[in-house]
């Protein structure tokens, strides 16, 4: 692996020499757990591990959920009551998948911001970043398949909804929902291949986290100061760097076993806090809930969905241009979309010479807006689509936009960076120097 | 940056779990005292056999309790009934068995059977299917220590009526302030010393709705005492793992932060 210097791994006994030319998975695990990494990493850094650990949980609570549970539409809700009455300890592993999942979730947005916030997805690191948002686009989509299982009522209503926005895209849009579905509505064929997805995506995402370490363990972590590694020997690197191991496994497993007390309190003691009741109540086409509301964490999106209705003139302009092929319906799926999309454009969208918001005076403001943004539209998406939530969604949905499109190639012109530090070296010894 | 955007995303989580919850209506949701609340709540077991009679007397005319194994009655942390009452009272129930097509006495294996005749809903997960509970402040946190609030719904479902009755459509419809919509379609189920509790226990109104309400969450959440429990083994151990790892990782660090601060 090329990337920054460091010491690789040397067979000692003839034992290890005889694998090591047969097949090097020795040093392969070797190099990667001995990677240097910039010294001056701070907390943010450790949603990593969390997610890794998220991943591994998932996997393991599914794949023994999946031999209780029966993928039928007269079967599905009677076998999630089975497993939280009959099964041993299936009531916990149940827990554990559902808050799993919201865990996932909070520490991918962190992970997000946090690389929005100190530049990661620029130069060198944007194939780390579109793979990451590759990685996030099946998170969405694994969790959103997944709620559809147990088959309660917001299950079933959700399926139809989310569905129904491929049925909006124009021409092609009602055979594909038919398609999707396996029928002309929600029922038993798609709650079949969505057991089915649902539980073939997470190892799709397995296999996209190690291209996701991969590349950055050939351009090396970012970090706080963002200012990159000297590669020149290996003495230079040393002085910027640590080992992964020991350094930050056992800083990553220290963070990651705080965070687990909060996610075990809240397991044992408020598991359906971010449930819905209405998932308790057994799938009926013919009763609608009051409010369709998603699982949280599809809130920002589903606010900008909502946001442009028939009347914004955006909207009105597009299905003037378009000879009204884009209506209103369409034209929300687009912006949903497309609000995810943009931040995988971040890379080249961001103009600006210095990469840690750290040392961008303007930057910041911008950035705590983006992220406060971001938690108003997940309240908006909660509210019933109705002035004044459906105002303030357009707005934030506005906003969402203008930052990628506007903000960030024009702060690149008009910013003035403060002065950044020379080396990692330096900026670590500046933080730990002053302290105590 | 990082404890702003953590904290934010804590408040983020906790105003939309609230949100999504708070849809349903201006209903008046009692905020009853109940045993099993908060983290050592638990259920009191003289009160869950009450509610189980309240029920089988009278609930049980209209609702069924499907998703529930008669068994489980027997169960720990539960109702507790000695396992001879549980299959006395297991042979109680008629059961319709599709083998046979006819009805038998019900065994311990059988569910309490379902019961759709006067078009009730099943009550199995009831107790979990409303959300009484949404602060304060609309982020539902409190939902930690008084439970979802759907026992709380229950019993203000069966304390609610107001006693106003109207005719729509041909359904009368009855006026209850915890209901949304303000009318269901429920004639008042109890009125006050409908059942004689072995334990001589207050029959009011008011006890026998609470008695029924904390008999329904069991219902829904047989497991509630055992998850409580794994809880605090597990949230204990990591607390002492993370006191280890906090030391092990300042050890670590401190000659790489001394160097530092040397330099």
């Amino acid at each position: 692996m090329s990337g920054i210097p460091h010491d690789h791994y040397e067979p000692k006994s003839n034992g290890a020499k005889w694998l090591h030319s047969r097949l090097p998975v020795v040093g392969l695990i070797y190099d990667t757990l001995m990677i240097p990494t910039p010294k001056n990493l701070n907390w943010m850094w450790i949603w990593g591990i969390v997610l890794a650990f998220c991943l591994a949980l998932q996997i393991i609570t599914g794949i023994v959920l999946v031999m209780h549970y029966t993928p039928h539409v007269d079967l599905a809700f009677a076998s999630i009551e089975h497993i939280m009455r009959d099964v041993n300890g299936g009531a916990f592993i149940r827990y554990l998948h559902m808050n799993g999942a919201s865990l996932f979730f909070i520490a991918v947005y962190l992970h997000i911001f946090r690389g929005l916030y100190y530049g990661s997805y620029k130069a060198p690191r944007e194939i780390t970043w579109i793979i990451g948002m590759l990685i996030y686009i099946l998170m969405m989509a694994t969790g959103f398949l997944g709620y559809v299982l147990p088959w309660g009522q917001m299950s079933f209503w959700g399926a139809t909804v989310i569905t129904g926005l491929f049925g909006a895209i124009p021409f092609i849009g009602e055979p594909l929902q038919t398609w999707l579905l396996g029928g002309p509505a929600v029922d038993n064929a798609t709650l079949n291949r969505f057991f089915s997805l649902h539980y073939l995506l997470p190892f799709l995402i397995a296999g996209l986290v190690i291209v996701h370490i991969w590349a950055f363990h050939n351009t090396g972590n970012n970090n706080p100061a963002g200012v990159e590694v000297r590669r020149g020997s290996k003495a230079d690197a040393e002085k910027d760097t640590l080992p992964f191991w020991p350094y930050f496994v056992i800083k990553d497993f220290f963070a990651l076993a705080v965070v687990l007390v909060i996610f075990f309190a809240v397991v044992s003691f408020m598991p359906n806090y971010l449930g819905h009741p209405d998932n308790y109540i057994e799938a009926n086409p013919l009763v609608t809930p009051a409010h369709i509301v998603p699982e949280w964490y599809y809130l920002p999106f589903y606010a900008i969905l909502r946001a442009f209705t028939a009347d914004v003139w955006v909207v009105q302009i597009a299905s003037f241009v378009t000879g009204g092929i884009v209506d209103a319906k369409f034209f929300g799926v687009l912006a949903m979309f497309g609000a995810i999309f943009v931040m995988a454009l971040a890379p080249w969208l961001d103009t600006s010479s210095v990469r840690s918001g750290k040392y961008r005076p303007m930057f910041k403001w911008w950035f705590w807006l983006l992220a406060i943004d971001f938690i108003v539209l997940m309240w908006c998406g909660a509210m019933p689509a109705e002035p004044p939530y459906s105002i303030i969604s357009l707005i934030g949905a506005s906003y969402w936009f203008a930052y990628f499109f506007v903000i960030l190639p024009l702060l690149g012109v008009i910013e003035k960076p403060l002065p950044t530090p020379a080396t990692i070296e330096e900026d670590f010894n500046a933080h730990y120097g002053k302290a105590e | 940056m990082i404890k702003k955007l953590t904290l934010s995303a804590i408040a983020a989580v906790g105003l939309l779990a609230g949100a999504a919850n708070a849809a349903g209506g201006e209903t008046h949701i009692e905020d009853f005292d109940f045993s099993f609340e908060g983290p050592f709540g638990k259920f009191d077991q003289n009160q869950l056999q009450r509610g189980l009679k309240v029920y089988t007397e009278i609930c049980s005319g209209c609702h069924g309790l499907q998703y529930v194994p008669l068994r489980t009655l027997h169960d720990e942390g539960g109702v507790g009934l000695p396992e001879d009452q549980m299959i006395a009272y297991a042979a109680g129930i008629d059961i319709y068995d599709p083998e046979i097509d006819d009805y038998r006495s019900g065994k311990p294996t059988d569910n309490f059977p379902a019961n759709t005749a006067a078009g009730a809903p099943d009550l199995s997960l009831m107790a979990k299917a409303r959300a009484g509970f949404s602060g304060p402040l609309g982020t539902g946190m409190n939902q930690l220590f008084k439970g979802m609030g759907g026992a709380e719904y229950i019993a203000s479902i069966l304390t609610g009526y107001t006693g106003h009755e109207k005719v729509e459509a041909g359904v009368t419809l009855y006026e209850n302030s915890a209901f949304p919509g303000g009318w269901i379609s429920m004639a008042p189920p109890l009125y006050g010393e409908d059942v004689d509790f072995d334990d001589h226990h207050d029959n009011s109104l008011h006890h026998e709705s609470m008695d029924t309400a904390a008999f329904l969450m069991w219902a829904a959440e047989p497991k509630m005492m055992a998850r409580k429990e794994t809880g605090f083994i597990g949230v204990f151990i990591l607390i002492v793992l993370s006191v280890l790892l906090y030391a092990t990782n300042k050890t670590l660090w401190a000659p790489v932060k001394r160097k530092a601060k040397e330099s």
